[in-house]
């Protein structure tokens, strides 16, 4: 194996090129270049179906039938690679290969039935259109076509009209090679040949809508878009798909102002030709239940509709009632502009570095890191590098399941030979598996252990272990951690420490769209736009210019985290100064209080008490209010089974005296707030997402006629109305603004270096939980979405076959997982993972671990057999 | 005659003439009289297959083939229990806005299933924007003997094909029945409805009057309280 160690962008090594002539025009291409490639290249397109440039060829559709000078009979020019001196002539000069073509696809017509104006693909159909200029106006079979009965799941979502097929193979292909879910195949033979599934495994792959974009008839279609629209009614924009961090381009198609589907766009930097099942269905939250009006709270504690108005002014008085004490949690879903709206408002108009983007699991560590590592550096490590990595180390993070096409490119480097993968795991996951590389299984919680053994090389290294450890030395070695390491104290800390001992490159992998966007925005306590330090003045310096603000304005310490803000307003405030043992704070305020009331009672004496306790200085500070550290919340999309023990957030909302709410339908948090607003979702305005490369990612305007409001106007209104303005209400010039700003150039703050504390061991009837979600899942934005969701992977608990003995349970057999505040019941599947180690998805049907349990991975929990908690 | 006055000469052509035969169609008074060409091109019919099952597959090349894009439509998939048209797919929204049209009849030509076809009624004309925007239900032929109103299953035994190889001639009793039957069931909804919001009105009849009674009672106990209070009052004073 040749591993190419050069960096994206240099010059590789010099290709053979070989010279052939196409219709009498020479062309030089690199040798094994397929005679249809060859021609592309001088703008000759040759009729083609089962041919795509991302899979392998097959020659299977006979149409790109070509001349080629010496041979015999035509032959298919994709599956023919150019030979040098070679003398092709396509349809266009040969009457060798257009009358050949024409019989082709006289052929496939026989059996084509006439149901264009009822099929989806009529009008965008590669078989009409080049029955159009390769075909016969008219048919000389007299027969009887060959017919199916209607369409047949596939799968719930993929639907197949089996008379439609000409047997290319494109899907089969895909899913074969590109996703690696064989479940679909070609059965039978001659006439009757047709794709299908076994009896009882549908084609549930997470990549299945693809093989719907380049079915080149109309035989497979979406049981979501069926019949829905024409392609001549649809207008189609570049987007880019907010369901993860990998940054997939896509094209959303929409008619009269309501989006029909979405398709990918071919973008071969990022998501090649490719998407996944989620970004491509899942869109039904953008129209479903849409706040379309203010809301306050009045008198009676009802959240009334409101106008634009009324609500911006009483947002800003409770505001301005909290100033310098509110927190801003702005989930991971927001666009870069939107999430820098919030950063600004958060520091100019509220006075607060209290901010944090993350609505998971997360930890100091972690926020030290990005803004060490990740926040304002740029496209860093790219999906080009990590096809032709040696090893790609993966920690706390499931490609399949949290970034797709990060799963679709490692596989194809895996193919390719170019990458090998490893991971820290529990377990390997079917998405792993396909990736066929090595887990080194570590429960939750022990992945630092096995970073800090691969970086030493101490000897009790296994032989797999060994062998990565080896490959991370190797120039081009990749270490890619996910979100998810965060809950696991001392991993991160490690995984920084593993790629400054191997020389290997780490990047990191969030889960949500949003969540790079928000750190270079500075949505995170201590973090400014471009990831300067709050701490330096430099940096603080350059902010306060480009915000026209006074340097001394902008808080200079680094503000609470989410776990802070929500621990601040959980915990009752105390006065400082006084150590206070509990009893003497008690007595004093007892003291204080029988002094209001002597002073109300003495009617006669006014004043009298109040000049006593105006005298005692001890008083004065004992009466005064203790001040809470936080008592407002400014929050724009979260969810609360996002924060990893939702009732304790539940309480911090309701303990907060203003919560102002930012959403875009009710979903929980509006049950707290003293305000919500509705603002637009991706298709109703502009933006842009940065993927976890740190490629920016900007998408356009879907739906042209919507008037909703952005987060970013909103916000800016509220601070007009704060007089403190943050000018955030067009996108475009925040666009400006961020650009200006650039990234920070300063020295960059220490990594954190974190001990991982020693693992908590199970004792018996208990295990470590071990937990990352599914793509397709009860995510909020994939609500109403009942094909979808009908492919999700099934719910499962997952131990060891020890444990499960353990416990005395066998396969199949329900298992019940239970912590202090709930319990998930699901059917066990035995695994080969570590023992004493219990994995549940982390929010399927039948198992929200928030919700449920409320803890994160890696804390003990209680195993028993089902409904025994 | 050349030393006639002019205005006589005028006068004498009009004279004349009111003896000619009259050339003018008197509108909208005689217009039965008159009735236009049969290949007149008039208001759009959407058709229906002999048993009543609409002919209109939503396929929309006539909004594609509309120079002046003044028809809308939206495909469906025929449910279950819920089908308007032989085959997979019918017209679930259709709509002509004839302050486009042009009546020009490409749409027809257009029509792959001969499920759009023009009359001859030319009358288009209203007071409104929104009135001249026809819907299905306006569009729709009338129902001709030997058909039943959709929604309802094809003839038992028959495919979409034979459908337009013409071998359906008409509704079956099992399709009338089908038909009857949903009737009935919407009738006994409607009724039961009807039922429920009676029950509902005197249930809250009922309440009200409790309520009445209950603040004629109190009112009646507090004025005697009141008048109690007061001799007492009287009598101590």
């Amino acid at each position: 194996m040749t591993v190419t160690t050069t960096a994206s962008g240099q010059a590789s090594p010099p290709v053979e090129l070989v010279t052939c002539t196409i219709d009498g025009i020479d062309v030089s291409v690199p040798k094994g270049t397929l005679i249809i490639r060859a021609a592309e290249q001088l703008g000759i397109e040759v009729p083609r179906f089962c041919d795509h440039p991302l899979l392998s060829p097959v020659a299977a559709c006979r149409m790109c039938l070509v001349e080629i000078e010496g041979q015999p009979k035509p032959q298919p020019a994709c599956a023919v690679a150019v030979g040098d001196k070679m003398i092709i002539k396509t349809q266009m000069t040969s009457e060798v290969a257009d009358t050949a073509q024409r019989g082709v696809m006289e052929f496939l017509l026989i059996n084509h039935p006439l149901d264009c104006p009822v099929c989806d693909k009529g009008g965008e159909c590669p078989l009409q259109n080049q029955a159009m200029t390769a075909g016969h106006a008219e048919s000389r079979f007299e027969g009887v076509k060959r017919t199916f009965p209607k369409p047949i799941n596939v799968s719930a979502q993929i639907l197949l009209d089996r008379e439609r097929c000409v047997s290319c193979a494109r899907c089969t292909r895909f899913a074969d090679e590109i996703a690696g879910d064989p479940f679909i195949e070609l059965l039978e033979r001659g006439a009757k040949q047709q794709v299908g599934t076994a009896e009882d495994q549908p084609f549930d792959s997470y990549f299945s809508g693809n093989t719907v974009q380049i079915c080149p008839v109309g035989a497979l279609t979406s049981a979501d878009y069926r019949f829905k629209a024409r392609p001549f009614d649809l207008v189609s924009t570049p987007t880019t798909c907010e369901h993860c961090a990998s940054g997939c381009g896509l094209r959303t198609d929409d008619r009269r102002n309501k989006v029909q589907r979405r398709l990918a766009l071919e973008d071969y930097e990022v998501n090649e030709d490719w998407n996944c099942d989620k970004g491509r269905f899942a869109f039904r939250y953008l129209t479903d239940d849409r706040l379309t009006h203010p809301l306050i709270r009045d008198e009676e504690g009802d959240l009334v509709p409101a106008s634009w108005p009324e609500a911006i002014n009483f947002a800003a008085a409770k505001l301005a009632e909290v100033h310098g004490k509110v927190g801003v949690l702005t989930g991971g879903r927001l666009t870069r502009e939107d999430a820098y709206a919030y950063a600004k408002f958060a520091r100019v108009a509220l006075g607060s570095d209290d901010i944090d983007f993350r609505a998971r699991a997360a930890s100091t560590e972690e926020a030290e890191f990005l803004a060490a590592h990740v926040a304002g550096t740029g496209l860093g490590l790219s999906y080009a590098d990590i096809e032709k990595a040696p090893i790609v180390l993966l920690v706390g993070i499931e490609p399949e399941e949290e970034s797709p096409i990060v799963f679709l490119r490692l596989r194809k480097a895996v193919l390719a030979g170019t990458a090998k993968v490893a991971a820290i795991s529990s377990w390997a996951s079917p998405g792993f598996a396909k990736t066929g590389g090595t887990v080194l299984a570590a429960a939750p919680g022990a992945e630092a252990e096995v970073l800090a053994a691969l970086g030493a090389k101490a000897g009790s290294l296994s032989e797999a272990a060994a062998s990565v450890a080896d490959a991370l030395r190797e120039p081009g070695a990749v270490i890619l951690v996910g979100e998810r390491l965060a809950a696991n104290l001392g991993g991160i800390s490690a995984a920084v420490k593993l790629a400054g001992e191997t020389g290997a490159s780490l990047s990191w992998i969030p889960r949500r769209a949003g969540e790079r966007g928000a750190l270079d925005a500075g949505a995170l306590a201590g973090v400014l736009p471009g990831g300067r330090p709050i701490t330096d003045s430099g940096a603080r310096a350059e902010v306060a210019a480009a915000w026209g603000i006074d340097e001394a304005d902008l808080p200079a310490e680094p503000g609470l985290q989410a776990a802070g803000i929500i621990e601040a307003l959980l915990t009752p405030p105390v006065v400082d100064e006084e150590p206070a043992p509990g009893t003497e704070e008690d007595d004093a305020l007892i003291i204080a209080e029988t002094a209001v009331e002597s002073a109300a009672a003495a009617d006669d004496e006014p004043g009298d008490a109040a000049d006593a306790a105006a005298e005692d200085p001890n008083f004065e500070a004992i009466i005064e209010e203790p001040e809470p550290r936080i008592s407002g919340l400014v929050i724009g999309g979260v969810e609360i089974n996002d924060m990893p023990d939702p009732e304790a957030f539940r309480l911090a909302l309701k303990e907060a005296d203003v919560v102002i709410s930012l959403e875009t339908r009710l979903a929980g948090v509006d049950a707290y707030a003293d305000v919500v607003f509705p603002v637009s979702v991706d298709t109703e305005r502009s933006g842009s997402y940065v993927n976890w490369e740190g490629r920016i990612r900007p998408f356009g305007k879907v739906l042209r006629d919507a008037t909703t409001l952005t987060d970013g106007r909103v916000l800016a209104m509220i601070a007009d109305e704060l007089d403190r303005p943050i000018a955030t209400e067009d996108s475009n010039a925040i666009r400006r603004e961020i650009d200006g700003l650039g990234f920070y150039s300063g020295t960059r703050p220490v990594p954190p270096a974190v001990t991982a504390p020693v693992a908590a061991t199970p004792g018996s009837g208990q295990a470590l939980l071990a937990s990352w979600r599914h793509l397709l899942d009860l995510g909020i934005l994939q609500a109403g979405e009942q094909y979808l969701a009908a492919t999700q992977r099934p719910s499962v608990v997952r131990l060891s076959a020890a444990t499960a003995a353990g416990i005395g349970v066998s396969d199949a057999e329900d298992v019940t997982v239970s912590s202090e505040s709930g319990s998930i019941t699901l059917p066990l599947v035995i695994t080969d993972m570590p023992d004493g180690v219990v994995w549940v998805p982390g929010n399927s049907p039948g198992s929200a671990v928030n919700a449920s349990l409320s803890v994160v991975p890696g804390t003990v929990v209680s195993i028993a057999r089902g409904g025994q908690a | 005659m050349a030393e006639l006055p002019q205005a006589v000469r005028g006068f004498s052509t009009t004279f004349f003439t009111m003896f000619r035969k009259v050339n003018t169609e008197q509108y909208p008074e005689d217009k039965d009289k008159y009735p236009p060409k049969p290949a007149f091109h008039g208001r759009h019919q959407l058709n229906r297959h002999p048993d009543g099952l609409e002919k209109c597959v939503g396929c929309e090349l006539c909004a594609w083939a509309c120079p002046a894009d003044a028809i809308y439509v939206e495909g469906a998939d025929n449910e279950e229990g819920e089908r308007h048209s032989p085959g997979e797919r019918y017209g679930a929204v259709y709509q002509i806005n004839y302050l486009r049209c042009i009546l020009c009849g490409l749409c027809i030509e257009a029509c792959p299933t001969r499920a759009l076809t023009m009359t001859n009624e030319y009358e288009l004309a209203d007071n409104s924007r929104e009135k001249l925007i026809y819907e299905k239900d306006d569009l729709l032929a009338p129902l001709m003997p030997g058909m039943v109103p959709p929604p309802h299953s094809m003839v038992a035994g028959t495919t979409a094909k034979d459908y337009y190889d013409g071998k359906v001639t008409g509704s079956t009793p099992a399709q009338a029945d089908e038909v009857a039957a949903r009737e009935v069931e919407k009738v006994s909804a409607q009724a039961a409805t009807a039922d429920e919001r009676l029950a509902d009105a005197a249930a809250n009849e009922e309440a009200a009057i409790k309520v009445a009674q209950e603040r004629v009672a109190n009112d009646r106990e507090e004025v005697l309280a009141d008048l109690a209070a007061d001799e007492k009052k009287g009598g101590a004073q």
